[in-house]
């Protein structure tokens, strides 16, 4: 019997496993063949078409429109991951209301893009369903080249790199490859392990060895990597989480967010996960919606979204911040947590309005208290065990031109790279463009 | 609400729609539906000789063509003429005839192409009280191959001689009905007016296959592996139709000659222009075959606001009205200069416009880099091709110059007087201007 949404405390069960089970399927059901070809039809196939443009990855999306028109799927898909290896995760979860279905021009002209997004995953989906892969290596170079983390920047890289004939090592701290495709992002935008089919399916062009549990700094060293292999590419995301400087920040019950998402994604049993009733999400990013919306369709009573500024503010995309509302979540601007209030466990939080002055945000001293038996906190990544050798950029590595890092034959991308927006697609275009120069420095 | 009672060669209908000689009006059964509905007449599916009845094939009969969402544009088909006993049909059309004495009921007729063939079977339709009949001498397959339809359709003096058997023994109006598979629409037209025929009906279908599969290599529609042109109709060849209509509205020949219009009549708009290209009645059939036959209320419906709001009280006002505007090439206005412009607050930025100007014509639209596409009217020759391919529906239109004006591409200033090539100097057989 299900525990039920008013259970209090913070507790697994709330809902019947077909609750669940119904909760957690796709976000966006995949398209038939008719709906995409009708969906495909709408595009005009612009002349220097405004949503290539905004694709960090640079696909050919009206190509593969008419593709899709043309009866030949396949053909699309090949067309998106020649540019993006990774064309089928985007395809799920890239903020494409905020890249390329906002440049359609048909968002212009009636607010309806063309679904770009949801064709992306039916050609990319029609490739992998056949289980082929449809790219092949050239003749080995007999270089090695070490890829530190499995991420999206990693596995972009690495792919690109033994499509050039390099043979590649892939050091990847957690036990499974693929990143935060595989322990971050909703689980209801990759369902059905579609991370780890994908890397499956990636890792058939062959050239390309994971070795799992393999942590910068602990067995292995940038020094040591950068003796034995002929370049290093370094993805390793952003490890560390911000903290929360507040009272009572240390209570049963108030946990990092990431840590949240990465065990529902791992949860072989969603029944078995436990949920407060009363869940307050601190943070206004893709990772704060993301728990949130989780929460709810776990089986919270409340969720609540908590950010310190306005909605424009917020990282999370208005569709995002609506796909939160539409679930049951509360969001709340302009607040500041001040403390967790709780004996041992947090049973409420207190927050305090603020207010911007030349964008200087203070807090009026207005407290709202709002109960909380689980605090999730979103309030940002950081990045966690760069080599000390490597300059920074901020809070990032720095580099220059497709990934440079300060070190002679050491690159960077993804979300532990300076520049960039931190997405995955981002983060592909980042691994390619590495792979493309680290290939022209090894074979010039 | 303007009256839609149509008088065509004395025969009434409620209004101008007709269902065309077709799968549609095979039977007793379909035709009561229609005339339900509120079709004006039909026109039988054609009749053919006394005796065993043709056989059709027992695989698809039917190809289409689609636009985006299965919206069928076009349709092919290789039925033949009705393949049921000639008995049967004219029993089914003097019980229809009689139920529906306010509606149009037209015989449909293909036999052999010999004198006695006629006589035969003239006197049996004149006996059911259908108002008048249609001679198919337009299907393109199948009877074509036994001397019939286009077959005959593509002879003039053939279908002069029949057309006057019929005349001669048979006393209600005659409606010639015309092949498209020829390439002067005129000279049968003509020949039917010879003959003594009261109305020429076109176009009938067009040779055509839909497509070929390309796992067996078989033409569609595919029966057994081998396909068969059939006859193709539907939106797709509207085009067509209007124009022969037209050739038929103005040559000197057949001026006058009254018209029943067929080809792709799908809504009231296609069929008020058919009218105003000189026909007294349309015809329907794929829009009805994709349909059904409640498409009638919006046909109905749309012609006669239409005619409110233009203020036709009669649709014998709305016939031909078009007519005179159509010309040969050779007197188009020479003088006339237009140059497109786009309403850059209706652009939405897609560059079809500068694609195919830049690739394909005159190289007269400019693109910035904030993608602001503008005409250079000292390149534009108005050809109208991108307000063709522009999505956006009135956001580049077709500017003419107002006389005085500098042309900036030919740096002519644009006269006002009409000039056509006929006096053009660049032309060898120009008559001089007087």
């Amino acid at each position: 019997m299900a525990q039920g949404q008013i259970a209090p405390g913070i507790v697994s069960g709330r809902l019947s496993s077909d609750e669940l089970t119904s909760n957690f399927t796709d976000l966006h059901p995949p398209l038939a063949s008719h709906e995409a070809a009708v969906a495909a039809d709408r595009c005009y196939f612009c002349y220097d078409a405004p949503c290539v443009t905004a694709c960090p990855t640079d696909i050919d999306i009206p190509l593969f429109m008419r593709q899709i028109q043309a009866g030949q799927p396949e053909a699309a898909g090949e067309t998106i991951l020649a540019q993006n290896i990774l064309g089928g995760m985007c395809a799920r979860v890239c903020p494409t209301e905020t890249l390329c279905e906002e440049a359609c021009v048909r968002e212009t002209a009636e607010g309806q893009p063309v679904e770009i997004g949801r064709l992306q995953r039916y050609a990319t989906d029609s490739v992998m369903v056949g289980g082929d892969h449809p790219f092949e290596r050239s003749a080995p170079t007999g270089k090695t080249v070490a890829v530190i983390g499995a991420g999206p920047a990693g596995l972009a890289c690495a792919h690109r790199l033994a499509m050039l004939g390099h043979d590649v090592v892939i050091h990847e701290s957690r036990p499974k490859p693929g990143g935060l495709n595989e322990y971050g992002i909703a689980a209801y935008k990759s369902t059905n392990d579609f991370a780890q089919a994908e890397v499956d399916w990636l890792l058939k062009i062959g050239g390309i060895s994971i070795e799992t549990g393999s942590v910068l700094g602990e067995g292995i060293s940038l020094e040591g990597l950068v003796e034995s292999y002929d370049a290093v590419f370094l993805s390793i995301g952003l490890a560390g989480v911000n903290a929360l400087r507040s009272q009572g920040a240390d209570l049963d019950g108030v946990r990092h967010a990431v840590d949240f998402i990465s065990d529902v994604r791992q949860a072989s049993d969603l029944s078995n996960l436990p949920v407060g009733r009363n869940v307050v999400v601190i943070g206004g990013g893709m990772t704060a919606v993301d728990a949130a919306v989780k929460s709810k369709l776990l089986g919270a009573e409340h969720v609540t979204i908590a950010y310190r500024r306005g909605r424009d503010a917020m990282g999370a995309s208005r569709y995002e911040q609506d796909l939160a509302s539409s679930h049951g979540v509360k969001i709340m601007t302009n607040v500041q947590p001040v403390a967790v209030h709780g004996n041992g466990a947090a049973v409420e939080i207190e927050l305090e309005y603020t207010s911007s002055h030349d964008g200087q945000l203070s807090g009026t001293g207005e407290m709202i208290r709002v109960p909380a038996d689980q605090v999730l906190k979103a309030i940002g990544q950081k990045l966690d065990g760069a080599p000390e050798a490597l300059k920074l950029d901020g809070n990032k590595i720095a580099v220059t031109g497709a990934g440079r890092t300060s070190m002679d034959g050491v690159w960077a991308g993804g979300d532990c790279a300076a520049g960039g927006e931190d997405l995955t697609v981002t983060a592909v275009a980042e691994g390619r463009d590495a792979a493309m120069d680290i290939h022209a420095t090894l074979v010039s | 609400m303007a009256d839609l009672t149509t008088n065509f060669l004395g025969i009434s209908s409620p209004n101008p729609y007709w269902l065309a000689s077709a799968p549609p009006t095979d039977k007793e059964y379909n035709v009561r539906r229609a005339f339900e509905a509120g079709w004006g007449g039909v026109v039988w599916k054609t009749l053919g000789s006394e005796g065993p009845p043709v056989v059709n094939v027992n695989g698809p009969r039917y190809g289409a063509i689609y636009g985006a969402d299965r919206r069928l544009l076009g349709l092919n088909n290789i039925e033949l003429i009705t393949d049921r006993p000639l008995e049967v049909n004219l029993e089914e059309m003097a019980r229809v005839k009689a139920d529906y004495p306010d509606r149009a009921l037209i015989a449909s007729i293909m036999v052999p192409c010999e004198e006695e063939a006629w006589k035969a079977i003239l006197p049996r339709v004149e006996e059911t009280g259908a108002d008048g009949i249609e001679l198919n001498f337009g299907c393109p397959h199948g009877m074509s191959e036994r001397g019939m339809g286009s077959a005959v359709g593509q002879v003039p003096e053939y279908i002069e001689m029949v057309t006057r058997w019929c005349k001669q023994y048979y006393g209600r109006p005659v409606i010639v009905k015309l092949t498209p598979n020829i390439t002067d629409i005129r000279k049968p037209a003509e020949a039917a007016r010879n003959g003594g025929a009261d109305a020429v009906s076109l176009i009938n279908t067009i040779n055509s296959i839909t497509s070929v599969n390309l796992d067996t290599f078989s033409p569609e529609p595919s029966i057994d592996g081998k396909g068969s042109h059939g006859g193709y109709c539907g939106p797709a060849v509207k085009p067509i139709a209007l124009s022969m209509v037209s050739e038929i509205s103005r040559a000197e020949a057949t001026h006058g000659l009254p018209i029943s219009g067929i080809g792709g009549v799908t809504t009231w708009r296609d069929a008020a222009e058919f009218m105003a290209l000189g026909c007294g009645t349309v015809q329907v059939c794929t829009a009805a075959m994709t349909y059904g036959f409640k498409i009638i209320d919006e046909l109905t419906a749309g012609l006669s606001k239409w005619m409110d709001e233009k203020g036709y009280k009669d649709v014998s006002e709305i016939v031909g009205l078009a007519v005179p505007n159509v010309t040969d090439w050779q007197y188009l206005n020479l003088n006339y200069v237009a140059k497109a412009k786009i309403d850059q607050d209706q652009c939405i930025k897609c560059g079809r416009c500068y694609a195919a100007c830049e690739d394909t014509s005159h190289q007269a639209i400019s693109m910035s880099d904030d993608r602001v596409f503008e005409v250079m009217d000292d390149e534009c020759v108005a050809c109208n091709l991108c307000v063709d391919v522009c999505p956006v529906d009135g956001c580049i239109s077709m500017v003419p110059m107002a006389a005085g004006e500098v042309d900036p591409r030919t740096g002519r200033e644009v006269q006002p007087e009409y000039a056509n090539w006929t006096t053009h100097p660049n032309n060898p057989m120009a008559k001089a201007a007087e």
